[in-house]
């Protein structure tokens, strides 16, 4: 055993000393060869044959020192550095070849370790908790609808984390955060922030441990207990500069003084979890007490019991909740939980969109292979002479397949460097753009993982580009190459055919990826296009303090003198406020037609944003039939509302509820006003049932003033700002959000699909009539004297390019015949991912197929113009 | 001519350049190779060169040692000498060729009715 160390060891060391311990064996060969010359000459030969025949009893002496050599060392290694060294020298010599190949690897590398970093954070790895696989999400009413909807009231919450049997630990958050502001103060102008209340038990249940301090305690949790507040990692750094004195500190919020009682780690992110691209500033728990009468509000995470599975603890929950129910009568609704694993719940619906995400990138790197052996076949037919050559010197097959081999692992670990360190860059890019609404994106980062990645695509792809070559040299007769690269011959017609299928499965690919491309980014633009119901070009909304002290009279005389201070300012063409803005963050509560029997379960919470006169006409919004609000009407004369067309559908089908009574919460309110659908939870999804009702008749949740202007709004925001001061000096320095703004957020996820599948249908296109430009490149060059023989017995330029132009389409026609059948079943895969674009989309397939062709033209046509100008002349005598 | 000599199995020869060392003392290439043929009575196919690669191969395990001298005729050679674990190694090698060539023999002269029982 020690003795097999000891010669690894010894071997490793002979590697790492070749020459001297060569140059010891040659001192040792030649003593050898005297040694026997000197005994031969003694028996009595002839010099000459005492030489011969000690040379004959030796055997090779090169061959002697080869075997020395192969004992002594590692051969393989030996045989690695030589290629390597070979290999080299080769690309060295080839620049551009080498540049062009090792940017395309990097490109197609760079896109699949981007991708896949990205499709590891939010798919592969589980949630950044311990044990993450045992969280779960439970929400009420199937998941569906808005916020009120699916989240719980404190006493089901409570009822459930008592009685259920499935959960070690059951938590909450409020969901409304939104809608409490928090000003810190004490910090020059009050500065607005964000915190989010949660129950005491949250950080535990995710097993987030505080980085400094402590989590809070039981008192701090119950009404009248002493605040207290846990700073996000972030915004301590940000806010106190990172220091570690804060715990045990107050700061002093709205008019509470709080105490700081720890710091969240790093790690922690509560928006990329839980409300993607929300920047969280501090928590506070939740005080159970003061939330109970409150409604629906709170949003349940669990952790279930080791061993307990998610399929056990929904079967405990659809029995518990009816039981739970039945013991309270005043709930207004049965709760039933629908559980899912927090992450199904996190990345679920992008499932879809990350893997077909990732198949682009994969095809993009089949398309980068596909070119790069493309490249190199035409190299090797270059280098069939040096290859005959070598071979004749006594090279192996194998030798001169792994020579080849070597060299694409030498291309693609350059491409895979270059194209890591593109990743990097494009994955911090990404984590930082924090308007992109997609979870954990904040999380993504080229790790260990993506290294993997990266390497076992690089090792991939050059087998995939370094085969095709590697494969028809050593596989190539050596006869064939010497005569193939002979006087006046073409290239084996074997070579073409390779090449010829290398391009049309090309094409192909760039056919699938350019239609699945087409399909989204033509949905994108249909969502562009949809009509939101209200025009966010020049409009904006800031947000707006004011103390009522809970009078609606009150709030309507300081609400009507804000309006009529701002609608004065210049450049200010309309303005109005709302507690909430569409597409932002929503509520919902009941709402149904007067004297009308609703079968069980039709009736559903309708969305409510409490609003001002002239609100909808600042937001753009269309009022159909009826009339706006205004500031007559008020606390005591008759109670209003305006419906969108989908509640008025919904609740009044084929009548018309204008003048019609409905009931809001219990009370009789008429509808005075129907408006256009607006799509008020997201752009693709079809608007629901929405009611408005005046400031002055129901409670608002915070206050959104929206001006409509034609000035930029930093020319506005301090005339605004100072106008605000003027009412209420602790105005806290909020800024203008534009309308398109929260459009954009709410489009974002899929702007950075389409605007990623496109740069990769690009990038492929790129790639595809490089590819077919490289090859009827070449095969103009290696068919020069051909071209020059036709053209001296008659052929004219024309001809002669109208012939390289055909072999070119057909190439690039049959490609696309065989891309488009493969694009209907990619299409039909994606199906699910398009909006008002069928997956059978004949512009998109027309378009494509056009633009294909027209590359594949472009691509044949440069070469085609060469051969055209061959001087026959020059072309014959060029031997 | 060939054809009458045999040839030398995978790793005998590393046995028979331990055991002229270990018979002969300390010797350089070429005296091991010589004595190799005289020993076998010229009946081993033996290319001298090949003793080198063996010779580095036993000296990498520590079975054989090395060193630079003078020859008798005043020659620099490099004199190879067995080591206390090439002895051991030895011992133990000519156990197993001893033990293998005397199975090789009882199977090789195993009679043809012999497959009955």
């Amino acid at each position: 055993m020690t003795d097999a160390i000891r010669q690894a060891l010894n071997r490793l060391r002979a590697f790492f000393h070749k020459e001297p311990l060569d140059r010891e064996l040659g001192d040792e060969v030649a003593s050898h060869l005297e040694f026997a010359i000197e005994e031969n000459l003694r028996n009595g030969l002839s010099p000459e044959e005492a030489r011969r025949q000690a040379y004959i009893r030796f055997g090779g002496v090169e061959q002697a020192k080869e075997q020395h050599r192969e004992a002594r060392g590692f051969l393989a290694l030996d045989v690695l550095v030589q290629d390597l060294r070979y290999a080299m020298r080769m690309l060295r010599r080839d620049r551009s070849f080498t540049i062009i190949a090792v940017l395309i690897l990097a490109l197609g590398i760079a896109a699949n370790t981007a991708v896949f970093s990205v499709v590891d954070t939010v798919l592969l790895r589980p949630l950044p908790f311990p044990n993450a696989q045992q969280l779960t999400w439970l929400a009420a009413n199937k998941g569906e609808g808005g916020l009120s909807a699916v989240t719980f009231t404190v006493d089901a919450f409570e009822e459930f984390q008592r009685h259920n049997k499935s959960f070690q630990e059951v938590t909450s958050y409020q969901t409304f955060y939104n809608s409490i502001q928090y000003r810190l103060m004490g910090y020059g102008e009050p500065l607005p922030v964000f915190g989010v209340q949660v129950a005491g038990n949250f950080f535990k249940t995710l097993g987030v441990q505080p980085a400094f301090g402590r989590l809070f305690s039981r008192e701090e949790c119950q009404k009248g207990g002493r605040p207290a507040a846990l700073l996000s990692y972030p915004f301590w750094q940000q806010q106190f500069a990172g220091n570690p004195r804060m715990i045990g500190q107050t700061i002093t919020l709205n008019d509470q003084i709080v105490t700081v009682v720890g710091i969240l780690p790093k790690t922690f992110d509560f928006g990329s979890v839980f409300s993607p691209g929300l920047k969280v500033d501090f928590f506070v728990p939740a005080i159970m007490d003061f939330w109970r009468t409150w409604g629906n509000t709170l949003a349940l995470v669990g952790r279930l019991k080791p061993g307990v599975t998610v399929a056990q603890a929904q079967a405990e929950s659809n029995v518990l909740f009816p039981r739970l129910k039945a013991a309270h009568p005043e709930w207004f609704e049965d709760y039933t939980a629908t559980i899912t694993g927090l992450k199904d719940y996190v990345s679920g619906k992008l499932r879809r969109s990350l893997i077909v995400l990732w198949c682009a990138v994969g095809l993009i790197l089949l398309i980068v292979c596909v070119n790069l052996s493309n490249l190199l076949l035409a190299r090797s037919a270059a280098r069939s002479k040096e290859f005959a050559m070598r071979s004749a010197l006594g090279a192996g097959r194998t030798r001169l397949f792994r020579q080849l081999l070597t060299e694409s692992l030498v291309l693609s670990s350059a491409g895979a460097l270059l194209g890591w360190g593109l990743a990097f860059v494009i994955t911090t890019y990404l984590a930082h753009q924090g308007s992109i609404a997609l979870p954990l994106l904040s999380s993504v980062r080229v790790d260990g993982a993506a290294l993997l990645w990266t390497l076992l695509i690089a090792v991939a792809a050059a087998v995939l580009f370094g085969l095709a070559p590697g494969l028809r040299i050593s596989g190539g007769s050596l006869q064939d190459a010497l005569k193939n690269s002979g006087h006046g011959m073409s290239a084996g017609r074997k070579h073409e055919r390779l090449r010829a299928a290398l391009v049309i499965s090309e094409v192909a690919l760039a056919c699938v990826l350019l239609i699945g491309a087409g399909l989204l980014l033509r949905s994108f633009l249909r969502v562009l296009d949809v009509d939101l119901g209200f025009q966010p070009s020049r409009a904006a909304a800031i947000k707006i303090d004011y103390d009522d002290q809970g009078s609606a009279a009150r709030r309507g005389a300081i609400l009507q003198e804000i309006l009529r201070r701002v609608d004065a300012l210049p450049g200010i063409e309309a303005a109005g406020i709302a507690d909430m803005l569409p597409l932002d963050r929503n509520r919902s509560w009941d709402f149904h037609a007067k004297g009308r029997v609703y079968r069980k379960g039709e009736l559903q919470d309708s969305l409510v944003y409490v609003v001002t006169p002239g609100y909808l006409r600042a937001m753009g919004m269309h009022l159909r039939e009826g009339r706006d609000f205004s500031w007559h009407d008020t606390a005591s004369s008759g109670r209003v509302v305006i419906i969108n067309q989908a509640a008025a559908h919904y609740h009044w089908p084929g009548e018309d509820p204008l003048g019609r009574l409905s009931v809001v919460n219990g009370r009789d309110t008429r509808v005075i006003g129907i408006i256009s659908n607006v799509r008020e939870s997201s752009v693709e999804d079809a608007s629901s049932p929405e009611m408005y009702l005046p400031m002055t008749q129901a409670g608002p949740e915070g206050a959104e003033l929206v001006v409509r202007t034609q000035l930029p709004l930093a020319a506005l925001q301090s005339s605004v700002m100072r106008t605000l001061r003027s009412m209420n000096p602790g105005q806290s320095a909020t800024e203008f959000r534009p309308l398109q703004q929260i459009v954009d957020h709410a489009v974002s996820p899929r702007r950075f699909f389409v605007l990623l599948v496109s740069s990769f249908a690009a990038l492929g296109l790129v790639l595809v009539s490089l590819g077919i430009y490289g090859v009827i490149s070449y095969s103009v060059t290696t068919r020069r004297q051909e071209i020059g023989i036709r053209m001296a017995l008659g052929a004219t330029g024309p001809r002669v390019q109208l012939g390289v132009m055909a072999r070119t389409m057909r190439l690039a026609i049959i490609g696309i015949a065989v891309g488009t059948i493969a694009s209907f079943a990619a299409a039909k895969w994606i199906a699910s991912l398009l909006f008002g674009t069928s997956p059978t989309d004949p512009v998109t397939f027309a378009g494509i197929v056009l633009v294909l062709g027209a590359v594949a033209l472009v691509a044949g046509y440069l070469p085609a113009r060469r051969a055209s100008r061959i001087d026959p002349m020059i072309a014959l005598r060029s031997n | 001519m060939a054809d009458s000599k045999l040839d030398l199995l995978q790793g005998t020869l590393d046995l028979m350049v331990l055991q002229t060392l270990a018979a002969m003392g300390s010797l350089h290439g070429y005296g091991i190779a010589r004595r190799i043929e005289q020993v076998s009575g010229n009946e081993v196919l033996l290319n001298q060169g090949t003793i080198y690669a063996s010779l580095v191969r036993l000296q990498q395990r520590g079975w054989i040692a090395a060193e630079w001298g003078t020859s008798d005729n005043n020659r620099k050679a490099k004199f190879y000498s067995i080591t206390k674990r090439g002895r051991k190694q030895l011992l133990e090698d000519t156990a197993y060729w001893q033990r293998l060539s005397s199975v090789m023999g009882r199977v090789l002269s195993m009679q043809h009715d012999e497959g009955k029982q």
